[in-house]
């Protein structure tokens, strides 16, 4: 099948769907390409790259035209209606937000997969084009910061007098919270990151960055876990208060301010306000990544820089990536390869769609001219903006279904009916027995319920051990009647001690190598 | 206070000491004191005994006691002393076994001291014979199959024997058929007892013991190791209703439960149903799937192994069943040392079933002297390879094969794995191209961000060391 790589239109738009490397990849898999002329150009791969790669340089027609066409930003109606009936194309689409490019798609009987409806579960890792967009314009937010930045970002003791290091303060610890606060301390600053859910303070630590939590209330000090529980919950008045006022402290004190905080399908939340923001030294920079949907601060303007009477500049870049139009088209170029390899499994040049893999039926909007979007829900953990992304859905597919309710209770009941008939027509002695024995085989899961992974060899072992009590049974029968019986039952003591006293042995020597750095 | 009831209350004291001793080993911080619990139970449990024995019996008797105790605890501290930390599955299994040859002999003593003692014995009323009989039978039945099991698992782990299961045509009609047969002989027992019953089922159990695990191929010997421990304490409690000891049933209920659940934490790990372990016959699919994978490997050198760990941030280690076999585990920890003092973040990956034992790998790491706080397991690691510069997969193999998550078809599909692909870069050590235990082929090896490293663990750690 022959793949089409158009030049991009919107405007501004920089970045391709395809580079010379990812050609090769592309080729490699059994693919024809052909790419639309000058279609890398803002990215700096000029046609001869592409042509010595292996692709076919033609005109947009002709990629347009192609059976599977790669693209980066949304379409329009006009380029959607330059597609053949019966081919495929893969994009951002945005289809939750603009329900009229899901009907100009089906009514060119086509099939659409839309890269930003990448479910975030770790085997689609490799395909999210929001997450590696994410991380280049989180680096991209400090280079614009640094540029409007008056000054040194690093602070330097020199003969002509101290420079003190830059204060950068990075809202929402996602992929590009953590991107920013990555590339803002090596270039030397001082950065402090926040973010509703506490647990990704680690990863801010790991980035070089200091978590800046908010203010536990005076009344419940658990309520800082309960605010943090994730996006998905709306944060309380009283906790929004307390966070506001801990923006507010904060603003007074840095000099950079990066806000990444977005909850996807819904308007971004507004954490910094206008007081706030003019609360902010002269020459101090504000950078809203939210700035496309509503923005997080006060003030800010999608797409341009404003400056405040107060001196203060907020940029509202929404093309970030754009930005750095190499990587940016190399990464996504990637996850594109990646989608195909999955809808490639014989690498023949076929694409094969399986809508059985919850992946590609996320992805697909269209197919043929039939709408499936939206698509069922993909069982995700509570974290939408999590950097790594959850796995439970990785496992899922695998998990057995479920035991129905009917047969368990048929089972249990079973059970017990056979465990009633055992006690009662059982002697007395018997009885007491049966119950120790029952209570015993509880206590038994219960109390390694938790037991740690490491530690299985050594409780295997002290179980072992544990087992040879049964020396006490032969020793209860040595010299009682027979010879033969004291002769089995010592040679049952002996087997028996070898395990009791070598299991014991051999856990206390297992146990004496843990140590903890 | 009589001996009786002092007795009865040293078992009680015992058996609570044991809860103590397990419910200890689940964390490192109580582990040691666990142990203790255990030793301290015993040591109740084993003066208490003896001390009511002795009252009854003769000093020769009392002698044989102390001699053969003293040979049997010798014998155990010289091989717990002796033991090496990646043979230590063969001891564990050895072990079993004589918990359950003890219980085919003390159930054989219960039918010679009673049955075949007819009207002559004293110790049971006759009213509870019956009783006594079944008991003495299922405890026969019980210890027998551990005994046979627990010795065929460990020629399978010290390589005595092929590790691959065995195939009889109607394996699981034998097993069924061999239950049948044990449950009408028990019948036939409690109303006649005779030593030829007793007899034909002690040679079944021995038979079905052997079949059940010669049947099990050796990717699953952790089950296997685990599910025999399992057995030893049922055995044991078997022994416990035959002598009306109260102790015994606790405590082999207690190793009994624990140690299936154990294992069913393990076919959990794995995704596999527990009866399809139990029952045999992993892994013989596999050759339908091996070869599907095919493409080219990339290897490299020690030397540019040692380039990628230098410049690297972060390492992920997975070792598997190769790092024991290799005794690669002191190289790799004086690896993670160079490294971690060069300021490289070095953290190790443990699959719930690497190695032939639960817990396998964590006891040679923690030999070789590696802080328990940087070894992980699967879940606590498996989010973090996107983020993870290289990571060195050390003779593991189906713990990290991606086809698991990947190929419907592959006979591991569905198992979790260790998703060391998505890391930048993967360096695995191995020997050659063969599969691993499962026989599946391993796509992991043919993609672009995997190098081959061959030969010998050790040797291969050892280079990169000196080329670092």
């Amino acid at each position: 099948m022959l793949i089409g790589v158009p030049r991009e239109t919107r405007p501004g738009e920089t970045r391709v769907a395809a580079t010379p490397a990812t050609v090769r990849q592309l080729l490699a898999l059994g693919y024809g390409v052909v790419v639309e002329s000058g279609a890398g150009a803002a990215s700096s791969f000029p046609d001869e790259a592409y042509a010595e790669a292996g692709a076919r340089v033609g005109s947009g027609d002709e990629a347009w035209g192609a059976d599977v066409v790669l693209h980066v930003a949304k379409p329009t109606d006009g380029e959607i209606r330059r597609l053949r009936g019966g081919a495929v194309l893969v994009s951002t689409l945005a289809p939750a937000l603009d329900p009229g490019v899901v009907e100009t798609l089906a009514d060119r009987r086509v099939t659409a997969l839309a890269m930003d409806a990448v479910p975030r579960i770790s085997r689609a890792q490799s395909l999210d084009v929001l997450s590696s967009m994410a991380n280049i314009a989180g680096y991209r937010a400090v280079i614009e910061a640094a540029h409007a930045f008056g000054r040194l970002f690093t602070g330097q003791v020199t003969a002509a007098g101290k420079v003190p290091p830059a204060k950068v303060l990075v809202v929402g610890a996602g992929v590009a919270g953590l991107a920013a606060i990555g590339a803002a301390s090596s270039l030397g600053a001082i950065v402090r990151a926040t973010d509703v859910r506490p647990e990704v303070a680690e990863q801010i630590a790991s980035m070089g960055g200091e978590y800046v939590g908010v203010p536990a209330s005076p009344s419940d000090g658990t309520e800082q876990q309960g605010g943090g529980t994730g996006y998905a919950s709306v944060t309380s008045a009283d906790y929004d208060r307390r966070a506001a006022a801990m923006y507010a402290e904060q603003a007074r004190d840095v000099d950079i301010v990066i806000t990444t905080a977005l909850i996807p399908g819904r308007p971004a939340p507004r954490l910094i306000t206008e007081e706030m923001v003019a609360s902010m030294r002269p020459g101090s920079v504000v950078v809203d990544m939210a700035a496309a949907q509503d923005g997080n601060v006060a003030g800010s303007v999608p797409d341009e820089v404003v400056v405040t009477p107060g001196g203060v500049t907020i940029v509202g870049y929404t093309d970030l990536p754009g930005r750095l139009p190499g990587q940016a088209s190399q990464l996504f170029g990637t996850n594109l390869v990646n989608l195909l390899k999955l809808l490639t499994p014989g690498k023949d040049g076929r694409l094969v769609l399986d809508l059985d893999d919850v992946v590609q039926r996320s992805m697909t909007v269209v197919r043929d001219g039939e709408v499936l979007w939206p698509p069922p829900p993909v069982q995700v953990s509570a974290a939408p903006a999590a950097a790594p992304a959850p796995r439970p859905a990785a496992a899922a597919p695998a998990t057995r279904p479920a035991r129905s309710p009917v047969r368990t209770s048929a089972l249990v009941g079973a059970a017990a009916v056979l465990l009633f008939l055992l006690t009662a027509l059982s002697p007395n002695q018997l009885i007491g027995n049966l119950t120790v024995f029952a209570l015993a085989v509880v206590v038994g899961f219960y109390v390694i319920g938790s037991v740690h992974h490491a530690l299985h060899t050594p409780l295997m072992s002290v179980t072992n051990a544990i087992s040879g009590i049964i020396l006490v049974g032969a020793l209860l029968q040595i010299g009682h009647t027979s010879t033969l019986v004291t002769v089995l039952a010592t040679v049952a003591v002996l087997v028996a001690s070898i395990n009791v006293f070598g299991g014991f042995a051999v856990t206390r020597r297992m146990l004496g190598m843990f140590s903890r750095s | 206070m009589t001996a009786a009831s002092a007795a009865a209350a040293a078992y009680i004291v015992a058996g609570l000491l044991f809860v103590l001793s397990l419910a200890g080993l689940s964390r490192h911080e109580t582990a040691k004191t666990g142990n203790a619990y255990g030793i301290a139970g015993m040591a109740i449990a084993l003066a208490a005994t003896i001390g009511l024995a002795a009252r009854s019996l003769e000093a020769a008797a009392v002698g044989l006691i102390v001699v053969a105790m003293a040979a049997g605890g010798a014998i155990g501290l010289w091989r717990a002393r002796r033991v090496e930390m990646t043979g230590m599955p063969e001891l564990i299994a050895v072990l079993h076994s004589f918990v359950g040859l003890a219980a085919v002999l003390v159930g054989w003593n219960g039918y010679l001291s009673v049955e075949r003692a007819g009207a002559a014995q004293t110790e049971v009323p006759a009213g509870l014979l019956g009783i006594h009989s079944a008991e003495v039978v299922i405890g026969v039945f019980i210890g027998a199959v551990t005994f046979t099991g627990s010795i065929v698992a460990f020629l399978k782990l010290s390589a005595r024997i092929k590790s691959s299961p065995l195939m009889l045509p109607g394996r699981n009609w034998l097993n069924v058929g061999v239950l049948v047969a044990f449950a009408a002989l028990t019948v036939a027992f409690v109303l006649s007892p005779n030593l030829g019953v007793l007899a034909v089922v002690t040679v079944l159990a021995l038979a079905l013991g052997w079949h059940l695990v010669a049947s099990i191929g050796g990717g699953d010997m952790p089950v296997v190791v685990s599910m025999l421990n399992s057995y030893s304490g049922w055995a044991a409690a078997a022994s416990g209703f035959l002598l009306d000891n109260d102790l015994l049933i606790i405590t082999g209920a207690l190793v009994g439960s624990s140690g299936a659940y154990l294992s069913w934490i393990m076919c959990r790990a794995m995704n596999r149903s527990f009866l399809s372990v139990i029952a045999g016959g992993f892994g013989t699919e596999g050759s339908t799937a091996a070869g599907t994978a095919d493409g080219e490997h990339t290897e490299i050198s020690p030397e540019e192994a040692a380039d990628l760990l230098r410049t690297a941030r972060s390492v992920v280690i997975t070792p598997g069943y190769g790092m024991a076999v290799a005794h690669a585990q002191y190289p790799v920890a004086e690896l993670t040392r160079q490294l971690t003092d060069k300021g490289v973040q070095v953290r190790f990956g443990i699959h719930p079933v690497a190695g032939r034992l639960p817990g396998h790998m964590n006891v040679l790491l923690a030999e070789a002297k590696v802080p328990y706080d940087v070894v992980l397991e699967m879940d606590e690691i498996n989010d973090d390879f996107a983020g993870t510069d290289v990571v060195l997969v050390i003779g593991a193999n189906d713990t990290v094969n991606p086809a698991a998550l990947e190929d419907p078809g592959s006979p591991i599909a569905g198992m979790p794995v260790l998703q060391v692909w998505e890391a930048e870069h993967v360096v695995v050590f191995k020997r050659s191209m063969n599969t691993g235990y499962a026989g599946v082929q391993n796509p992991l090896f043919f993609r672009d961000n995997t190098r081959m490293l061959f030969g010998d663990a050790r040797e291969r750690v050892e280079d990169i060391i000196k080329a670092l």
